[in-house]
């Protein structure tokens, strides 16, 4: 048991008051450890909440620097941090926001080479990345491990999210391989709008606050689609498919692999 | 005359249609990209050809979207 302390049981009381999370559910939330890959449009947000709920260790991973392009959705960077490493500048503010939080930072991109080694530390992954092969390695790389993790993508007005555990349909049984490289426009190409990325990020975090404390119902065997124009939400149920390359009944992948840098985005483009 | 849902929103079909008219009707520009599921199945692109939908069929395509951290 968890002592919590005055201090913190006036932080999480709005949690503790939930019937359904309590002090139990605050404990499971403050032990629990969640690997944020990507501090962008989705890694933002994810962390922000994931930091204020106290989840007790939070790792980011991201190679890049803040670009003033950022700021327009990335909201946890501010102009200041123009320049500097995406993971100093999320740290930052996570600790200031919650300083019972401990986090990691992996000033890098996930590989096939240290994917599995990071993952392994943590009990629930977010996938907040902008492109393909990284959305599959940390598919492959989960479903080895038997690890747990939020899918997460947006582009323009749409976003779409799917919750993996071991035995659910994972992202390759919907999509088996990522497009092939300059198939498709870049992100930075199509654009998005900013708030969509808090829309599907928040969604990640509830996701993953569901998950650490065993209330309701997660996003597995299920793909949730909206589009912020109409503001429809849909939820399309899906099944794990026995031909899927990696968690089949004859997986043919079964090591984690680097593809190509691919661009990042496709859609029906007649649509909206 | 069938009557099928594709993404969620109603649709009549006038003559027998087969999967891959479907996409073709729907103009989904490169398809090769898109994930088909009938009736919660996935569909293999191989017998989108083959596939002849029925009153009732629901047919949902399934998008890559790739954004997020950039």
């Amino acid at each position: 048991m968890m002592d919590f302390t005055e201090e913190q049981v006036n932080r999480y009381s709005r949690h503790i008051l939930l019937q359904d999370v309590g002090v139990e559910g605050q404990e499971k939330i403050s032990k629990g450890k969640v690997l944020v890959v990507g501090a962008g449009g989705l890694g933002a947000p994810v962390a922000f909440y994931l930091a204020a709920a106290g989840v007790g260790a939070i790792g980011i991973i991201d190679g890049d620097v803040v670009d003033l392009s950022n700021l327009q959705r990335q909201i946890i960077h501010f102009t200041e941090d123009v320049g500097r490493p995406k993971v100093a500048s999320a740290k930052e503010k996570i600790s200031r926001l919650n300083p019972d939080v401990q986090v990691t930072t992996y000033q890098t991109l996930l590989t096939a080479e240290n994917a599995l080694e990071i993952i392994r530390d943590y009990d629930f992954v977010v996938d907040g990345t902008d492109n393909f092969p990284v959305k599959f390695l940390i598919n492959d790389a989960c479903v080895m491990l038997k690890k747990p993790f939020s899918h997460g993508g947006i582009l323009r007005f749409d976003g779409q999210t799917l919750t993996y555990v071991p035995e659910s349909a994972c992202y390759r049984c919907l999509f088996h391989a990522p497009p092939p490289p300059n198939a498709v426009p870049t992100c930075s190409q199509a654009g998005v709008l900013g708030a969509i990325a808090g829309m599907l990020g928040t969604i990640q975090a509830a996701e993953a606050l569901k998950y650490l404390t065993g209330v309701g119902e997660l996003l597995t065997n299920k793909l949730l689609t909206f589009n912020a124009k109409t503001m429809d939400f849909r939820t399309i149920k899906t099944k794990r498919s026995d031909k899927c390359p990696v968690c089949g009944a004859h997986p043919t992948i079964t090591q984690l692999i680097d593809y190509e840098q691919a661009a990042c985005d496709i859609s029906d483009r007649k649509k909206h | 005359m069938a009557k099928i849902t594709v993404n969620g929103k109603p649709q009549a079909l006038e003559n027998p249609t087969t999967l891959a008219q479907l996409i073709e009707q729907n103009n989904i520009i490169q398809p090769d990209m898109v994930s088909v599921q009938l009736n919660e199945e996935f569909i293999q692109r191989e017998n989108y050809a083959t596939t002849e939908l029925k009153d009732g069929d629901e047919v949902d395509f399934l998008y890559f979207m790739g954004g997020g951290r950039g």
